[in-house]
């Protein structure tokens, strides 16, 4: 096996269907030991890249590493060296988990007496022991299912596992779940996972990759992709005053502070306020004493609001939809000025 | 092919914990049943002129036309509908063992139930016990003849079926494709010799036809002649048959 030290890498992946292009000039790298989470909205060709990274599609055009394998020259050694689970994670109805489990590993190159161990293993690790076990796949809740298909993508101890949104269709407990079983098998394996809650992705992934329109948007921690796409600061203040002493308070410690909106007053007239400031300097400090020291006003609580990763992912998907309408204005204007 | 153990063993479990599978074995040895109690009063009431093996096998295209699509639609057809053949290629499994296993496995069945119909001979020579009749029904000649051509026969129906199977997601046009084209195998190169061609393409077609025509083959696998030729028209067909649903899960996962 070739030594390395990015289990992922791509490098100008490109897909076209026809015309179409589900992929354009993709290129990024997942270290080892990383949890990475994949983005973008619906057709943005994540599940694409995931299939190109498994050897499932082939791309156009473009080079991906697996392990330090070449996909496309080596998939055999990238399939031993990958486990996938696809979206919506097919299972078949009519086997029992374990009897499931048991078939994939000896698939995947494991011998008998390694294969007993190992299901049992990953039936602990998935907590899918005792009665979910025995249990036949279609009796199982979409939860379970999804374990299953854990389960079945690390059964093979993966240098790299790869979920197609592992999280989507569960409730709240069940992704919860999710999280501490994603969390259990970063130990022993590079992760990466698409999925549409982004919460979630910023709490499990060490990086996130963004992708719209087959593109690589954006790449980073969330906290670099907080200062890269998010360079105002909003606060929320809980106050009891005028609203009017408020805005000529907040107006007073910088003139690009502005109060964006005023909520109702609670029982006791204290009202929450969000103040926006378009500059990337922090205002907090200065604020806090300001409206401390205001006797028109009383302070119950100022917070600094921390943009969520779906405003980075708004911003993010927001940038590129804007680049490619100037680009398509643009070449739209040559050619016309070209006839 | 290493894994074709571990994949074939997983088909054969598959086929033989499905209700599908057992209804369409019934349901053929009913048929095959009933046929075998014909000829028994054919033979009883008249003396024939062929043994009651070759008379009962040469009805074996009703029992295949039943039992093949069942047996093979639900194959590769069920698994792309799932998405459960695109989780099996992300593992190191190839698409011809893939093919292989389930044509396999499908084709075992199929000898089960064929060999199932040797019950109907064995019992009515323990019925029938006048030494005459005995030996008739019990000829090894046509019996032996007889099972050798549904044998062969059956490898390339199969085929045709895994290949069916491969081209939808769709179980029921499986089975209909399936049908149409052993159908078509079985009868249609009958009605095409049927047909009045002009006696130039009669002269360049006779001898084409003749090699395809399977109910010719029959008649002399149940005399015991052993040809080469059909031997490698069944065989060959069934290679170039199963190679192109290896393409076919190739191109369409």
């Amino acid at each position: 096996m070739p030594s390395y030290v990015q289990s992922i890498v791509a490098e100008g992946l490109c897909k076209s269907y026809g015309g179409h292009h589900a992929i354009r000039d993709l290129s990024f790298s997942v270290n080892r030991g990383e949890v990475v989470g994949f983005l973008g909205p619906n057709g943005a060709g994540k599940s694409t890249t995931m299939q190109i990274l498994t050897g499932l599609l082939e791309a156009t055009s473009g080079e991906a590493y697996v392990a330090g394998y070449a996909v496309a020259r080596n998939p055999a050694a990238v399939k031993r060296a990958i486990g996938y689970m696809p979206e919506n994670n097919p299972l078949p109805e009519e086997m029992r988990v374990r009897e499931y489990l048991r078939h994939r590993a000896r698939l995947k190159g494991l011998d008998r007496r390694t294969t007993r161990s190992r299901v049992e293993e990953v039936l602990d690790l998935c907590d899918l022991q005792r009665k979910a076990a025995r249990k036949l796949i279609r009796s199982l809740s979409k939860g379970f299912r999804q374990r299953v298909g854990i389960a079945d993508a690390i059964i093979g101890r993966p240098e790299v596992t790869i979920l197609d949104e592992p999280t989507i269709g569960l409730d709240p407990h069940q992704v919860l779940v999710m999280r501490r079983l994603v969390e259990r098998i970063r130990e022993h394996t590079t992760i990466l996972l698409s999925s549409h809650i982004l919460a979630e992705v910023e709490i499990s992934c060490d990086r996130v990759l963004i992708l719209s329109q087959g593109r690589l948007v954006a790449a980073g921690t969330p906290t670099e992709l907080r200062r890269e796409f998010i360079r105002n600061h909003r606060y929320i203040a809980e106050v009891r005053g005028e609203s009017a002493a408020l805005r000529r308070e907040v107006a007073a410690v910088h003139a690009e502070l502005a109060v964006t909106r005023v909520g109702e007053p609670d029982e006791d007239g204290f009202y929450s306020a969000e103040i926006e400031c378009p500059l990337a300097e922090d205002f907090a400090e200065p604020l806090l004493q300001r409206l401390h020291a205001c006797p028109a006003l009383r302070l119950r609580a100022l917070a600094r609001r921390q943009p969520s990763l779906e405003d980075i992912f708004l911003a993010a998907t927001k940038r590129s939809w804007e680049l490619e309408m100037n680009g398509s204005v643009t070449q739209t204007a040559q050619s016309g000025s070209a006839a | 092919m290493s894994h074709l153990p571990t994949l074939l063993w997983h088909e054969l479990r598959v086929l033989f914990v499905s209700a599908s599978t057992y209804i369409a074995a019934i349901l053929a040895l009913v048929m095959m049943g009933f046929f075998y109690y014909f000829t028994i009063i054919q033979l009883v009431a008249a003396d024939q002129e062929s043994p009651p093996g070759e008379l009962f096998f040469s009805t074996f295209w009703v029992p295949v036309l039943l039992v093949v699509p069942m047996l093979t639609m639900k194959s590769i057809a069920e698994e792309r509908r799932l998405g459960t053949l695109q989780t099996l290629l992300t593992t190191s499994v190839s698409a011809g063992e893939v093919v292989l296993s389930k044509f396999l496995a499908a084709y075992i069945f199929y000898i089960v139930v064929w060999l199932a119909a040797l019950a109907f001979p064995l019992i009515a020579a323990q019925v029938l016990s006048q030494d005459g009749i005995r030996d008739l029904l019990l000829d090894p000649g046509p019996l032996l003849g007889g099972y050798a051509f549904v044998f062969l026969t059956g490898a390339l129906f199969i085929a045709v079926g895994i290949f069916s199977s491969s081209l939808t997601r769709s179980q029921l046009v499986a089975g209909m494709l399936t049908f149409s084209i052993t159908f078509l195998l079985i009868i249609g190169v009958m009605a095409l010799q049927l047909l009045n061609l002009s006696s130039e393409a009669e002269v360049l077609a006779a001898p084409a036809l003749s090699y395809l025509q399977i109910f010719n083959h029959f008649e002399d696998f149940i005399r015991g002649v052993v040809d080469t030729r059909p031997v490698i028209y069944y065989l060959s067909g069934t290679a170039l048959v199963l190679g192109l649903a290896v393409l076919s899960v190739e191109a369409r996962i």
